[in-house]
């Protein structure tokens, strides 16, 4: 892989990632594009983690395997996350996070 | 010999309060008197065969001793300080018995007449009862702490007394009034009872009368003022028995205590209540005689007899019968507390048992005046002396008991005042001829005051009645019957044999020229009563109106009330009282204000920082990190 990417090209573009991650999910006024937000800074996360892992330590595939935990971590986490939007879709008929605020009791 | 049934004594009445007071409702209309009345009848039975027994049936040679009859320990608090309760016989617990039971039953039998009418009769038979109960257990108590018990006891049930008439706001006042002044006292005496037993290193009456020992076991006592410590202790004592005794100045209860029902004026404020504190000086009589010299006695005998002096004069002047018969107890506590101040102990010891005397023959004069006075009342339904006139026409048993009385109190002989007012008068007359003097012009002005509410009441004008006054039924005059008889014949008794200083016989001889004087100003007194009030006439008027200032003055009882309230409100409430209520209000509260205000603030201004919006809580974390990783990146090495 000598493409000519290089690990700096790499962290840029995560960190990009991440903060429009970031940036979305203190914005948002939807609880999905929020979780979508979450998305973006899980992967911007995973990414780094296999991108390195090639990049650097190429006799090992501990990153890769890290990776892959935290895809299936995200899959938990959106289903989880998907089914507490629902109920409080029900319960509240909305979705905006400003007006999920009796936590704080 | 056994004592031990004694206690039932005070039990009885105990009984009688507890039951009247919770089966209250639920009674026959006529049952509470009749039971309060037979529980005190047997107790007075029981103290009659109890000192039957102790005088005449218990072989002694030389003093009576003293018994304890029943004895426990209520609080064990330590090894040095326990509160026991006991029953304590010696010669003076034994006259008081009688006196308390036999005035308690008689009061109740009358109060079965005078309260036939009333809606609370069974309250009030219920309080009668705890009254009883109180005087009793604090005549018998062998130790100070029980007495403070019983004293403050006696005091609340005076107190619900006073106030029986409960939808009057004058009673509540006065009853109100009683339990300040009488509480106020107590508060000295208390502080008194603790200081002098902190010497004593005992509460019980023996070890304290034993003013050798404690002075041996202490060493030297501190001293102050150059009075030793036992001295300022008997002092507020003094000051305790002075607020139940109404001495000067804490006199300005009594008259206003005169609000509550007569049967209770008589027992309470004539015949017991009133004379504990002269039986507590009796009581602690040693100890008095002996400390410092007899100081504190000194007191006692000047306390006494300004206050009968002052309470002699003001009575002449009062137109509501029962407050000329306050003044009248008021001067003749006064008396007995002189014949205790003027005393000595064994052979010089006249005084002591003159002052016992008294009060023996004082409480069956002056519960027959008050019960006297109740009946007028009964039938006249009014106070004022101006409502009554030439009653001796309808009441006849009322006005030959009434007479007697009146002969008794002036010191009449062969009447019953006669032989202890005398004794007092020679006891004083060896001791302080200042004492003596003021004391036989107080004799005189007795005479007067007692034959001008006789003349005013039994004779001058003939009223126009609404309702023809007659004599009251036998529940009523059987009392004032017996009480007569007591008190035409109660000075006889021998009680220079029985009570005495030391328990020994006292040789008293007779003293014709004391005696005669007595008499003289006696009878100048009734003469001058005779005259300006036993035909109606306008002399009183008048010369009341030339004495002017003077007059008014002593009808208003030396402004001492106005000075009372002068003084608490004018410096207590506004010098005192106010400036605190101010710094409590604006300083303590303003504190714990400003605490509560300060966190209700910060709190409004921090609440936002707690929105609950978890995009706020990310974006602050986002923030920290940041600010976290600049600080540890630029300014940690």
């Amino acid at each position: 892989m000598d493409s000519g990417i290089q690990i700096s090209d790499i962290l840029i573009v995560t960190a990009i990632m991440f903060f429009i991650g970031v940036y979305g999910f203190v914005t948002r006024k939807n609880l999905i594009a929020v979780m979508m937000a979450l998305e973006l800074i899980i992967n911007a996360a995973a990414i780094n983690f296999i991108m390195i892992n090639k990049l650097v330590f190429k006799t090992n595939l501990h990153g890769v395997f890290f990776g892959l935990f935290i895809i299936a971590v995200a899959a938990v986490e959106v289903a989880i996350g998907l089914v507490i939007i629902l109920n409080l879709y029900r319960l509240r008929d909305s979705i905006d996070p400003e007006e999920i605020t009796t936590l704080k009791h | 010999m056994n004592w031990s049934y004694t206690i039932w004594i005070p039990l009885l009445p105990l009984l009688s309060f507890v039951i009247n007071g919770l089966f209250y409702g639920r009674m026959p209309k006529k049952m509470s008197g009749w039971l309060g009345t037979s529980a005190l009848g047997i107790s007075t039975l029981l103290s009659w065969v109890t000192a039957w027994k102790y005088f005449f049936n218990t072989p002694h040679q030389g003093p009576y001793e003293d018994i304890t009859a029943w004895h426990t320990t209520w609080m064990h608090l330590t090894d040095r300080f326990t509160i026991d309760l006991g029953i304590y016989l010696d010669p003076i617990s034994i006259m008081m018995l009688i006196v308390v039971t036999t005035v308690s039953f008689l009061v109740h039998l009358y109060s079965i007449g005078y309260m036939a009418t009333e809606e609370g009769r069974n309250r009030y038979f219920a309080w009668l009862g705890l009254f009883s109960f109180s005087m009793l257990g604090l005549v018998l108590a062998p130790n100070l702490i029980q007495t403070y018990m019983f004293w403050e006891l006696v005091g609340v049930s005076s107190f619900l007394l006073i106030g029986y008439y409960y939808d009057k706001p004058s009673a509540v006042k006065a009853a109100l009034k009683a339990f300040i002044v009488t509480r106020f006292a107590d508060g000295f005496f208390l502080i008194g009872i603790l200081l002098y037993s902190y010497y004593s290193g005992s509460f019980l009456f023996e070890d304290i009368n034993n003013i050798p020992a404690i002075l041996e076991s202490n060493g030297s006592l501190p001293v102050f003022m150059g009075l030793s410590a036992l001295t300022w202790g008997l002092l507020l004592i003094f000051i305790g028995g002075a607020g139940k005794s109404a001495m000067f100045p804490l006199h300005i209860w009594l008259p206003d205590a005169m609000e509550g029902p007569t049967p209770v004026s008589a027992l309470i404020h004539a015949a017991t209540m009133v004379v504990a504190g002269v039986y507590l000086v009796a009581r602690l009589f040693p100890a008095f005689h002996a400390s410092d010299h007899g100081f504190a006695l000194q007191i006692v005998a000047i306390v006494g007899t300004f206050s009968s002096l002052f309470a002699a004069i003001i009575a002449m002047t009062q137109m509501d019968i029962k407050r000329v018969l306050a003044f009248s107890t008021m001067s003749q506590i006064g008396y007995m507390m002189t014949g205790l101040g003027v005393s000595g102990i064994g052979e010089e010891g006249l005084g002591y048992t003159a002052s016992m005397f008294h009060l023996f023959t004082h409480a069956a004069f002056k519960a027959l005046l008050f019960l006297g006075a109740g009946a007028l009342i009964h039938a006249v339904h009014s106070n004022s002396l101006k409502d009554m006139g030439s009653l001796r026409k309808y009441m006849p048993i009322s006005h030959i008991t009434f007479l007697i009385a009146c002969l008794a109190i002036s010191g009449i002989p062969p009447f019953a005042g006669f032989f202890s007012k005398d004794l007092i008068l020679e006891a004083a007359f060896e001791k302080n001829k200042l004492i003596y003097a003021v004391g036989w012009i107080t004799a005189g002005l007795t005479a007067f005051y007692m034959f001008r509410i006789y003349f005013m009441a039994f004779w001058g004008e003939d009223k126009v009645y609404a309702h023809k006054p007659h004599d009251p039924g036998i529940t009523m005059t059987l009392p004032l019957i017996v009480l007569a008889i007591a008190s035409a014949l109660a000075g006889w008794l021998p009680f220079n044999e029985w009570v005495t200083s030391n328990h020994e016989t006292l040789h008293t001889h007779f003293n014709i020229g004391s005696a005669a004087a007595s008499v003289a100003i006696g009878l100048v007194g009734i003469i001058i009563a005779y005259i300006l009030y036993k035909n109606p006439s306008m002399t009183p008027q008048k010369m009341s109106n030339r004495l002017g200032v003077v007059y008014q003055t002593v009808k208003n009882k030396f402004y001492v009330d106005e000075f009372y309230e002068g003084v608490t409100q004018q410096v207590i409430l506004k010098r005192i009282a106010t400036p605190i209520a101010w710094f409590d209000r604006h300083i303590v509260d303003g504190t714990m204000n400003l605490i509560g205000n300060t966190t209700v603030r910060i709190s409004s201004i921090i609440k936002g920082i707690q929105s609950g919006d978890f995009q706020v809580y990310a974006f602050g974390i986002l923030i920290a990190v940041i600010g976290l990783l600049v600080w540890l990146n630029y300014f940690i090495q």
